[in-house]
């Protein structure tokens, strides 16, 4: 009103408040805020929690799997075990942690002062942890136990009568809706909000890959959300989408989950990928090998990510012409992906690697995703998946694509960026330390697991014969599982440490590339005083240089008989 | 240290394929199908260790060569080569296009059921063998089995005039080819037994099929497996065997079976005859 009736005079320059209330302090300012800084904070708290909570229910597997004959859960909590953990990791830590990275990031990276709708981003969290809380209330009662997949028959209410299913199918719609708003709000930032200069091809990889993710959720996630309202109504309301008794197909599902199940893999992956391009080259003193390059093979996997689906249906009646194609679109995204590990490495290749933390979980990643790649190509051969589909095989598959490439680039990205979400650094050696125990006892849980599935265990048993042949593997999954559990631990205590005794960070303790490092850590509320102009893809370094420039003369100036040895 | 650790590691799995190749490779040695997807997966595997081998290699001796030294030289500033990039984009895409045609000249001995042999069911036996197909030009029959899976158990329907089933264990003559039509009445359930090929799904209201043909010399055993889809509790416990006799054995067996399911018909019906005075109002 004011403003329009303002409009009709002469423009004059002045600031107007109305209403304004002292920032509330404590938890409540936790609870109220719409700082993405802070929101990102809370996600990356809530996530990491329901990390653990997921890692407990594997130890609890891996603990059951130790010996055949196992006795100490029976096969119900087994299968409800599977079926939590898998929903836990995948919906509740993996897609929401990098969403949370993203939202702390994200406007510090391109130079702006929040994200686009702060309040939409404090309505995503809210939603997915209310998600997660409703989801984990099953546990009291009877959780879900037809597997993270959720395949129907055994799902619907004939098979699965308790309310387990339908907890699973509310924090799908609480996360889904969670996640739309975040990538919708992702996309109107990115798109709208970078920094003077900053165009296309100036813009970090990470936020490329948060770009792709935020597109990949819009177009993936409505299939879900629309195959789980399917399967609330076939359990409640008579309809019969997937029940053949009453003319409909269990088939139908698995095409819907699966055209949003597989795209979900390059959501959780390819941020992962963004945050190591933006680490590797930090601590190679050298810039990003073919940065187009990786832009471009982000979105082409992305593109093909679309077109695979069925590749999880193979031992499903379907025609074997059907069977080619998917196997084929399969094959043809190891080629953007072999792109993107080439380039990693030439980026390392002849620079001056200083090996800290953060570097050794993103020099990890390359060397156990490409274990995850290769085996993918092997499944993607649909013959030999015949015999691999559903064994440890594709457990061990799976692991090294969202463990291996997934959590060891998330675990990079806390390293090297909690110096600025805190202003401490985290512990070296407890953190090399964390890195040894989690890779050594990643690759001893996993890596054995090919062969047990390649000896004929299928996933998701709760006990398997002697005769089989695989005790052995098992015992050495389990104890691998507790190794890489204790890394996991030493990474929290060492969290938990260095927020209060760390060695003070300062404003960029690594010499970054990216605009984040131009402000302090933490970073005051409105991020940026001012904003720097972006003049490459690497603005720190242009600034750092910069500022060595105006420096230097004035020394010279101030001493200028001293020998340069001085 | 990671080299040492890497080394040891590729060292591992550059020699285990000699010392242990069962686990390394899926089973097989039961039917020619599940021989044919050992050979393509071998072939893959060989692929996959040259490619593992350059790119763990390359990025070791990077992390090696190129740590940060005191008086070492400084990073070289490179940004790209787009003929290297170009390289190994057409590279990836070759290796590729290797493993299709590999496959494609593969699958039509795993997709396809061959005939049968010589020492297995003969055409004056195919009383139990299918009677609707078209007799292939050998005049030696399939033998086409109805499969399907209920929670927790296989139930096997042989063909014939005859009404012949069994539970669990599937009996088959050897040298015979034996095609599979898997359904599943509840549930989704998979079909699997390792050494005879690969699983298929039995998705209620579908019809998969597979098939296998047990090599004359293996007459004898019996091969297991269990179900490959989780199916409810005692998914685990849902197995299932394949026992593999001489046709004179399988005959022999079928006409046991039969009457032994004909004979529990009859002894149905005098139970209830029997219980008729006590169960009426």
């Amino acid at each position: 009103m004011e403003a329009g009736t303002a409009a009709g005079q002469v423009a004059r320059p002045e600031v107007v408040l109305h209403d304004l209330r002292p920032a509330p302090r404590g938890w409540l300012a936790w609870l109220t805020t719409t700082d993405h800084k802070k929101i990102g904070i809370l996600y990356l708290f809530a996530t990491f929690l329901f990390f653990v909570l997921g890692g407990v229910e594997a130890l609890i597997m891996r603990l059951q799997l130790a010996q055949p004959n196992g006795t100490l859960v029976n096969p119900e909590t087994y299968n409800g075990l599977v079926t939590v953990h898998g929903t836990t990791m995948v919906f509740l830590f993996i897609v929401p942690v990098l969403a949370g990275f993203g939202n702390y990031l994200i406007p510090l990276m391109i130079g702006a002062r929040d994200m686009a709708f702060p309040r939409l981003n404090a309505l995503s969290f809210w939603l997915l942890l209310f998600g997660g809380v409703a989801f984990y209330c099953s546990i009291f009662f009877e959780p879900p136990q037809a597997g993270w997949t959720m395949y129907p028959p055994l799902s619907d209410d004939s098979f699965s009568a308790g309310g387990g299913v339908d907890a699973w199918i509310f924090m799908i719609h609480l996360t889904g809706i969670s996640s739309l708003v975040g990538a919708v709000n992702f996309v109107a930032t990115i798109h709208n909000m970078r920094a003077p200069g900053m165009s296309w091809g100036r813009m970090p990889l990470f936020v490329w890959t948060i770009l792709v993710y935020s597109y990949l959720l819009i177009i993936a996630l409505p299939a879900v959300a629309a195959a789980v309202t399917m399967l609330l109504t076939d359990r409640h309301f008579g309809t019969a989408f997937f029940d053949p008794t009453g003319g409909g197909d269990p088939l139908l599902w698995q095409h819907l989950f699966w055209f949003f199940g597989h795209p979900e893999v390059y959501i959780m992956v390819l941020p992962a990928f963004g945050m190591i391009s933006e680490i590797l080259p930090v601590f190679a003193r050298k810039p990003i090998f073919g940065y187009r390059a990786i832009a471009a093979s982000t979105v082409a996997i992305a593109f093909l990510g679309l077109l695979v689906w069925a590749h999880h249906m193979f031992a499903t009646p379907t025609a074997t012409v059907v069977l080619a194609f998917f196997m084929l679109s399969s094959f043809t995204i190891a080629v953007p992906t072999g792109i993107k590990i080439f380039n990693w490495i030439a980026t390392l290749w002849k620079g001056s690697i200083v090996f800290k933390t953060p570097f050794y979980f993103a020099a990890a990643l390359p060397g156990l995703f490409v274990i995850g790649g290769i085996s993918g190509v092997i499944l993607a051969i649909f013959p030999v998946d015949w015999q691999l589909h559903d064994t440890y095989f594709v457990v061990a598959h799976m692991h090294y694509v969202l463990f291996g490439g997934a959590v060891f680039g998330i675990f990079a990205g806390l390293y090297y960026w909690f110096p600025k979400m805190s202003g401490r650094m985290l512990s070296e050696p407890l953190g090399k330390l964390s890195f040894w125990l989690m890779f050594i006892g990643f690759n001893a849980t996993f890596l054995i697991q090919h062969s047990a599935g390649l000896s004929g265990m299928p996933r998701r048993v709760y006990d398997y014969d002697d005769s089989l042949g695989v005790t052995a593997y098992n015992l050495i999954s389990t104890i691998g599982a507790f190794i890489l559990a204790l890394g996991v631990l030493v990474t929290l205590i060492n969290v938990v440490h260095s927020i209060r005794n760390g060695k003070r960070a300062g404003n960029d303790p690594w010499q970054g590339n990216t605009l984040e490092w131009f402000t302090t850590s933490p970073p005051p509320q409105n991020n940026f005083d001012t904003i720097p102009r972006v003049r490459s893809v690497e603005p720190m370094k242009d600034i750092r240089r910069e500022v060595l420039a105006r420096s230097r003369p004035a020394e010279t100036v101030a001493q200028p008989a001293a020998p340069r040895s001085l | 240290m990671l080299a040492a650790l890497a080394a040891a590691l590729l060292a591992l799995l550059v020699a285990a394929p000699s010392a242990l190749g069962d686990a390394f490779t899926p089973e097989s040695g039961g039917s020619p199908n599940a021989d044919d997807i050992d050979t393509l997966y071998k072939i893959t595997l060989y692929v996959a260790i040259v490619i593992f081998l350059i790119v763990e290699g390359t990025l070791i001796w990077s992390l090696v060569r190129y740590r940060n030294r005191r008086r070492g030289p400084e990073a070289a500033q490179i940004r790209g080569n787009t003929p290297l990039e170009l390289g190994w984009t057409v590279a990836a895409a070759l290796i590729l296009v290797v493993l299709t045609v590999v496959t494609f000249i593969y699958l039509p001995d795993i997709e396809n059921p061959p005939e049968s042999g010589p020492e297995g069911l003969q055409a004056s036996q195919a009383r139990f063998a299918s009677i609707d197909q078209p007799t292939p030009p050998s005049g030696r029959p399939y033998l086409r089995i109805g499969v399907n899976g209920q929670q927790y158990v296989w139930r096997f329907d042989y063909p014939g005039k005859r009404t012949l089933f069994s539970y669990h264990t599937l009996v088959v003559p050897v040298d015979t080819t034996v095609v599979l039509e898997v359904t599943a009445s509840d549930v989704i359930h998979s079909w699997w037994i390792p050494k005879l090929g690969g699983k298929v799904d039995g998705v209620p209201g579908h019809i998969n099929e597979t098939w296998f043909k047990i090599p004359a010399d293996q007459e004898g055993k019996t091969f297991t497996g269990q179900c490959a889809e989780l199916c409810g509790f005692n998914h685990a416990d849902m197995r299932a065997a394949v026992k593999a006799v001489s046709p004179e054995e399988y005959e022999a067996w079928a006409d046991q079976q039969a009457s032994d399911i004909e004979k529990s018909g009859s002894l149905l019906a005098e139970q209830r005859k029997g219980r008729e005075g006590e169960d009426s109002p």
